[in-house]
């Protein structure tokens, strides 16, 4: 770990002042994937804003009949909160299906959205990766990629985001909001918030360097039947091999979006239209241009296994 | 103590302390953190530095440069070590790999620099600063591509590399029904709770080093022989050790550089290895490729039987001996069993967890199951039907300097050679009746819940009972307390608490006036914690020395001490009843022995054996296996604390459940390392893996294995737990899986078609 200076921030707009104007300065909440980085020195800030203390841990209803979830609104509070379980529950489900119960109590909205891979090779400081180190390659092309992208990714990544949470607010459509240093805010559509890797995996969003964010905005509630489905090796805290997240709905306006597949979470609206028609012509559509590893092409099959199984659940 | 014929009647077995459920005497320390772990004596010696370690970034090759002239100069740096101004390092004979590398490299992660300054932040960023011009060379990173180029290693654990009796290719090309099938298992890490970590001093030409390590003696040897120095002036200690499995048998990197970081900062120095370096610095579990083939009469007796196994480690490195248990477990006239040794620049290979069983099991066990469908038996009575009482291959060998062999146990050749005991055929029946085995259905993939296919399956197990020398000091003070000091080691088993029952039944008191101290090299050098032996031959050196205590005590109170009486306290002989702690007087009265193995230990075969019993459903969309419930028979001779005993073959059972569907280090073969180097990567069982557990142990103690009649148990638990997983799969879907771990993926190409 690199020596760093640490500040704290009473307001979001100080404290993305604060990131802008410190060369390397980076925003710190939970710090449950961020410190481990700094610690293996795949992050190597030399200056911390802590976002802690800036009254963004609340969950409020929007005029819309939305709601409002507050940057700093911990994992375990937005998995529990009744309007989420009630209104949202895909959400929650994700949620609960990430970390574990002490990472859930650290680990916040806008953190988990900005997660990194877990790709062993983004992990390894020995290995190439041009997510860490522009230019140096992928080691994971040609390596070990059981858990890798089978679509969307590039020759210069094939990285996954690993998180849950984000699946399930892709298929609710949320909007990311966001301040800058000079104080100008913006909302962001969640299906812009994650890039492709393209040539610079090592941008994963389309954040400013002193963007925060300050909020995440739920439409209002889509009904149906909200079913989140993590597939992993073991039974609990396990990144997943692919997850679903669907809300099925009898009127039509079923959506899915697919978790574990790719660099961000997986959503094609022209599959969702498909989804009265069964698995198979779903994941025609959604994963179409899928082009696998030699070891992750069952994520192809898995991935319409599990949508099948939703499917079936749904209709119960 | 010579023990050389069966025990018989003892002190022990009164069982009033030996056999009862007893908690852990050290649970309250542990559970309120004043058990200090290796890298936690902050106060035995102060003005203790951080070394932080710098490992090798290629797995072979050799360092052109290794410049730490920045390292030198950031903040709070005292020293840094390399392999340039180390000084000349002895090469441990138990050492595989050499533990300092540099210039040349022999695999990843390699140690190749410890720096040392003020604070564990300064040591680390520092470590982050040094620079290494690496040239990479090709080497040998593919199991199954450096088959061809195996060699017979000449001997494994347990005995020869090969092996034959009768006529294997005849019988088998007789037989009317045949199997012939190859299986693999991955590379597999121990992962224990608690990394390797050492604080080392040096007072003049002394060293003490606290560190977490399964054999004090051997840690104090190898430390002597690595740094060039009489034995007498190392001491080790380790009280407490935060697991093992087998990793931490041997001097590894954290030592090494505790102990160069130490002598170069002139003051004591604690290192740990970060969990990353868990993986590629120490040592694995080699994976291995087995072919078995099995002829067997249509009755179903069994009358050719052949296992050969591959694995692969560094060049002058050690095989996996997954052939061995196949020398003992069933019947069958015609055999042979052939062992190759590839050479692999991946990290060293070396013992986990029953090694040789646990592997050869994972592929026996399911050949078995096989065979069994095949011939239309159930998998239960196949077994039942190939039970032997006799050795069935030619007897075990000593492979003297193997580490993993226990105890050398010199093979004298009879073809009459016994087991000591073995209920193998009472643990198969007693666990198909409670685990309701006769609710299987024999046709696989039958049986659905919902979308849960639900499968029974089931696996024998047997492991080496090896006996070991192991000496104990035991003390009586005027306080009535007798304090037990021997170099055992705890490490997470449960020694403390038996060898207070031991000390307690011997010298007739209750378990708050004894006192147990362990993992001191000042103390008398016990068995040491390994090769499932530590409980039997450390209780039994225990015995020993509390044998020579009593007849001390009872010269002491003018007794006779063959039919003194010590009980509740006192010592009773004739009419007369006098309380123990008189004969401590004002003083103390000391007693110490050592309990060696030989005549019939050797004369008979021994071993533990048990049955696993494993119901799984797996989900007929995703492939995803989840374990119901387990059941372990065990049979392994008197248990003496019910509660640890069964805590140990829980936790193997657990680690058989990792084995059989998530434990793999996933090698890349161009870079020539482990890829998944930490606990996120590499996945053991959580707890929503494991819904419930049950075990029970067949009641008898075996007086051929030593004057407590106990045996080995902790690593019977993991024996055949994953074939007997892969069974259950089988059972559940009609997917036969010969390649662990059984992921999903293998799983998902034979599941019920989806509408």
């Amino acid at each position: 770990m690199k020596a760093f200076t640490y500040e704290r921030a009473s307001s979001p707009e100080q404290a993305a002042q604060m990131v802008a104007r410190t060369p390397n300065a980076k925003f710190i909440a939970g710090g449950t994937n961020l410190l481990d980085l700094m610690k293996l020195e795949i992050e190597t800030p030399t200056h911390l804003v802590d976002v802690n203390s800036l009254g963004l841990d609340r969950i409020e209803a929007t005029p819309d009949g939305g709601l409002r979830i507050g940057g700093l609104v911990r994992n375990t509070d937005l998995a529990a909160d009744l309007r989420i379980r009630r209104d949202y529950p895909v959400l929650s489900h994700a949620l609960l299906a990430g970390a574990s119960g002490q990472l859930r109590n650290a680990a916040t909205t806008g953190g988990n959205l900005l997660q990194r891979t877990r790709c062993p090779y983004f992990y390894d400081t020995n290995m190439p990766c041009n997510k860490r180190t522009p230019g140096s390659g992928c080691g994971a092309i040609g390596g070990v990629t059981r858990q890798h992208a089978v679509i969307g990714h590039s020759d210069a990544c094939i990285a996954t985001n690993p998180s849950d949470m984000a699946v399930a607010l892709r298929v609710l459509d949320a909007v990311v909001e966001t301040v800058q240093g000079d104080g100008k805010t913006r909302t962001i559509p969640i299906a812009e918030f994650h890039r492709l890797p393209g040539g610079t995996p090592n941008v994963e969003t389309v954040l400013a360097a002193s963007e925060m964010i300050t909020g995440v905005v739920l439409p209002k509630p889509l009904g149906g039947v909200q079913l989140y489905r993590k597939v992993r090796d073991r039974a609990s805290y396990a990144f997943a091999l692919v997850s679903v997240a669907a809300v099925i709905r009898k009127d039509g306006g079923s959506r899915v979006a697919l978790g574990g597949v790719a660099h961000r979470p997986w959503r094609v609206e022209a599959a969702d239209a498909r989804l009265a028609d069964g698995a198979r012509a779903t994941m025609a559509e959604l994963l179409a241009d899928a082009r696998p590893q030699p070891e992750n092409a069952f994520k192809v099959t898995l991935a319409e296994r599990t949508l099948a199984a939703v499917l079936a659940q749904a209709r119960i | 103590m010579k023990f050389e014929t069966a025990a018989t009647v003892n002190p022990i077995d009164r069982m009033k302390v030996i056999g009862w459920p007893t908690e852990r005497i050290d649970g309250p320390f542990k559970a309120t953190g004043r058990a200090s772990y290796a890298y936690e004596w902050h106060d035995v010696v102060p003005n203790q530095a951080y070394g932080y370690i710098v490992a090798s970034a290629i797995a072979k090759g050799r360092i052109n440069r290794l410049d730490v002239s920045r390292a030198k100069q950031a903040p709070g740096v005292i020293a840094v070590v390399t392999a340039e101004n180390a000084g000349k390092l002895g090469k441990a004979q138990r050492n595989t790999a050499t533990v300092l590398g540099g210039p040349e490299i022999e695999h990843y992660h390699q140690l190749i620099a410890v720096v040392v300054a003020e604070t564990f932040e300064q040591a680390r960023a520092a470590a982050g600063l040094v620079e290494v011009d690496y040239t990479r060379e090709p080497g040998r990173f593919d199991l199954k591509a450096e088959c061809d180029s195996a060699t017979d290693p000449g001997k494994i654990t347990g005995g020869k590399s090969d092996t034959t009796v009768g006529d294997f290719d005849r019988a088998y090309a007789a037989a009317p029904v045949t199997l012939d099938a190859t299986y693999t298992t991955p590379d597999q890490s121990h992962m224990m709770m608690e990394p390797p970590s050492t604080i080392a001093a040096w007072d003049g030409g002394s060293l003490t080093v606290w560190t977490s390590h399964q054999m004090v003696d051997w840690a104090r040897s190898d430390l002597a022989t690595t740094f060039g120095m009489q034995k007498e002036k190392v001491r080790v200690v380790s009280p407490y050790v935060g697991g093992g499995f087998g990793a931490k048998l041997f001097l590894r990197a954290d030592a090494v550089a505790a102990v160069l970081g130490a002598r170069a900062a002139g003051r004591p120095v604690k290192v740990a290895l970060p969990r990353p370096l868990s993986v590629n610095n120490t040592v694995h579990r080699p994976a291995t490729i087995q072919r078995i083939r099995i002829g067997a009469e249509p009755g179903g007796k069994i009358t050719a039987i052949a296992h050969e196994s591959w694995s692969g480690d560094l060049p002058d490195g050690k095989a996996d001996g997954a052939v061995h248990q196949t020398r003992l477990l069933y019947a069958g006239a015609n055999r042979m069993t052939a062992t190759r040794l590839a050479t692999l620049n991946l990290p060293e290979g070396n013992a986990m967890r029953a090694p040789g069983e646990a592997t050869g099991l994972m592929a026996l066990e399911i050949a078995i199951d096989e065979m069994a469908e095949k011939l239309g038996l159930d998998p239960v009575e196949f077994r039942i039907l190939n039970d032997t009482q006799i050795v069935p291959d030619s007897p075990s060998e000593a492979s003297d300097d193997d580490p993993q062999a226990g105890a050398p146990t010199e093979g004298h050749e009879s073809p009459e050679r016994r087991f000591s005991q073995r209920h193998l055929v009472e643990c198969l029946r007693l666990g198909a009746e409670k685990f309701g085995w006769n609710r299987r259905n024999p046709r696989p993939g039958q049986s659905r819940e919902g979308d849960w296919l639900i499968g029974l399956g089931m696996a024998a197990a047997i492991r080496g009972n090896h006996m070991t020398k192991s000496a104990a000091r035991v003390r009586l003070d005027r306080r009535g307390i007798v304090t037990v000091e021997t170099d055992m080691t705890d490490i997470g088993t449960g020694s403390y608490t038996i060898i207070a029952q031991t000390a307690a039944e011997m010298m007739g008191v209750l378990l708050d006036k004894v006192v147990v101290r362990l993992g001191d090299s000042a103390f008398p050098v016990s068995a040491g914690s390994g090769g499932q032996w530590g409980a039997n031959c450390s209780t039994s050196g225990v015995y020993a020395a509390c044998v020579k205590l009593r007849e001390a005590v009872a010269q002491k109170l003018g007794f006779n001490a063959l039919d003194a009486v010590f009980e509740d306290g006192h010592v009773r002989s004739g009419g007369r009843s006098l309380p123990l702690v008189q004969a401590a007087g004002d003083g103390e009265i000391v007693a110490e022995d050592m309990v060696e193995f030989g005549g019939i230990t050797e004369q008979y075969e021994q071993a533990t054996f048990g049955a696993q019993f494993v119901e799984v459903a797996v989900d007929a969309y995703t492939g995803e296996t989840r374990i119901r419930r387990m059941l372990s028979v065990c049979d392994c001779g008197r248990i003496l604390n019910p509660t640890a005993a069964r805590s140990q073959v829980i936790g193997g059972m657990t680690m058989g459940v990792g084995a059989a569907l998530t434990e793999e280090l996933a090698v890349d073969k161009r870079f020539g390392f482990f890829v998944n180097h930490d606990l996120a990567g590499y996945e053991v069982p959580v707890h929503a893996d494991i819904p419930h557990q049950e075990v029970i142990f067949l009641g008898d103690g075996d007086p051929m294995s030593s004057p407590m009649k106990s045996k080995g148990v902790a690593e019977l638990g993991i024996c055949g737990v994953a074939a007997a997983v892969a069974n259950a799969i089988y059972n559940a879907t009609g997917v036969r899986v010969r390649d662990y771990p059984l992921t999903l993926d293998k799983l998902l190409p034979g599941l019920p078609a989806i509408s």
